[in-house]
């Protein structure tokens, strides 16, 4: 089942850690987003393979705004 | 002869050098540490050139940087001016979307209040005891606001204090944070707070207004710049102003301010035995502002279903951001994928307001 990952918290888009079609682990690092000055790392909330990555590096993205789908 | 009797060199005394290496201090922590550099630079060299001897800089009346400290100061002009900048930068979203969270800010002001009467059985007056405890708001603005106009000759000691104590919210707060909180509460994963629209956004500056300053009009030069720059930012339409608010007009007043604080610390004025303590009430007031907020979150938590994380309630004392980002930190460490650094904005943004409510009401009763 698909599983999209939500922004935890509005910031920008520092750095993405996996690329479409890896394997992930539940709590594995996904992307590092920066609000307020400071860097915060989005985990993996569950095992499955990247299908989709919406977040785009240096971009805003809005509280709950897609990141990226887990299969 | 006269020459000679001009030589600075000559009329340096041991208190001079002694400031100095206090000036030094500040520009090694400002340069080399980054410890609030855009303050603690010009803080630094103020100390510096204050005293030096003959330079007349801090003379009344005629010296360069008394004018600085006269008109900027003195007359109420450069904290108000930096707090319409640090409304033009606040998003008060986090604050509205849970407005419970702003107990937590006035919770925090406890450290003032209790410092306040600490510092009386210490042997301070009335209007010293306030300028001191009110550092428990780490507040810089708010600080020198109060002190030049209770205590001017307090002003350099607890404006170099509370901008000290903001520079090391991240090492004085964890401590207090978890000693009163367990694993548990830590790890508490606060429910997504709900969306604020910007009419609530646009309405809330004009609101916070139009409530503080009547029920506490000494608060009025803060709160008012305060909200314009906020109304400026939330309205939209004066894109120009919100820029000029938050970035050149604050970098002008941040120089003056920086300054001319520094320079008020003579060595006459700061090396007297009363500084120390100073130091210390102001760091007790701040950890028992640390303290409250937490206690109060936890109180709380024993009515509502929907828990706070004790954390959040540190960020009550009004350092922002840096308060957050302590309570993120910190709930981050219990649980990787706790994210609290939006809940932790509502009580520091209230922490902030609550300190300006503060020292508003020490104006009023020993103004």
């Amino acid at each position: 089942m698909a599983e999209e990952v939500l922004a935890p918290l509005a910031g920008k888009v520092l750095s993405v850690a996996v690329a479409v079609g890896a394997i992930v682990e539940e709590d594995d690092e996904l992307l590092v987003l920066e609000a307020m000055k400071m860097e915060t790392v989005v985990y993996a909330p569950a095992d499955g393979t990247v299908l989709a990555i919406q977040a785009q590096v240096g971009h805003q993205v809005e509280e709950d705004g897609p990141l990226m789908t887990i299969d | 002869m006269a020459f000679f009797e001009q030589l600075g060199i000559l009329a340096v005394t041991p208190g001079m050098v002694v400031m100095w290496l206090i000036g030094l201090t500040l520009i090694y922590l400002a340069v080399s540490r980054e410890y609030e550099p855009l303050l603690l630079l010009p803080i630094g060299f103020g100390v510096l050139v204050a005293n030096l001897p003959l330079t007349g800089l801090m003379s009344p009346g005629e010296g360069l940087i008394w004018r600085f400290y006269h008109y900027g100061v003195e007359w109420e002009v450069i904290p108000p001016l930096i707090f319409l900048g640090l409304g033009a930068h606040t998003d008060f979203g986090p604050l509205l979307s849970q407005p419970r969270l702003i107990f937590l800010g006035a919770a925090a002001q406890g450290g003032v209040y209790l410092t306040f009467f600490a510092s009386q059985a210490f042997g301070f007056t009335l209007q010293e005891s306030a300028t001191i405890g009110i550092i428990g708001g780490a507040d810089g603005p708010t600080t020198i606001f109060l002190a030049a106009q209770l205590a001017p000759h307090l002003l350099g000691a607890c404006a170099v204090a509370a901008y000290s104590y903001m520079a090391l919210v991240p090492i004085i707060q964890p401590p207090i944070m978890r000693l009163l909180t367990t694993e548990q509460e830590r790890k508490i994963r606060m429910k997504k707070a709900r969306k604020v629209t910007a009419r609530e956004k646009l309405l809330f500056p004009l609101a916070a207004t139009l409530v503080i300053v009547l029920l506490v009009p000494a608060s009025a030069p803060l709160i008012a710049m305060f909200m314009l720059g906020n109304l400026f930012r939330e309205s939209k339409v004066v894109e120009r102003l919100t820029d000029t608010a938050q970035n050149a007009l604050m970098n002008i007043v941040t120089i003056f301010l920086g300054l001319t604080v520094g320079a008020t610390m003579s060595a006459d004025a700061f090396l007297r035995g009363d500084v120390i303590f100073i130091f210390v009430l102001g760091l007790v007031a701040f950890a028992v502002s640390t303290a409250c907020g937490v206690l109060l979150a936890k109180l709380m938590n024993l009515f509502t279903s929907d828990k706070i994380n004790p954390l959040v309630g540190a960020a009550g004392v009004s350092a922002v951001p840096m308060a957050a980002r302590v309570a993120h930190k910190m709930g981050a460490e219990a649980d990787k994928k706790n994210y609290l650094l939006m809940f932790a904005m509502g009580p520091n943004l209230s922490g902030v307001i609550g300190t300006v409510i503060a020292a508003g009401i020490f104006l009023t009763m020993l103004g």
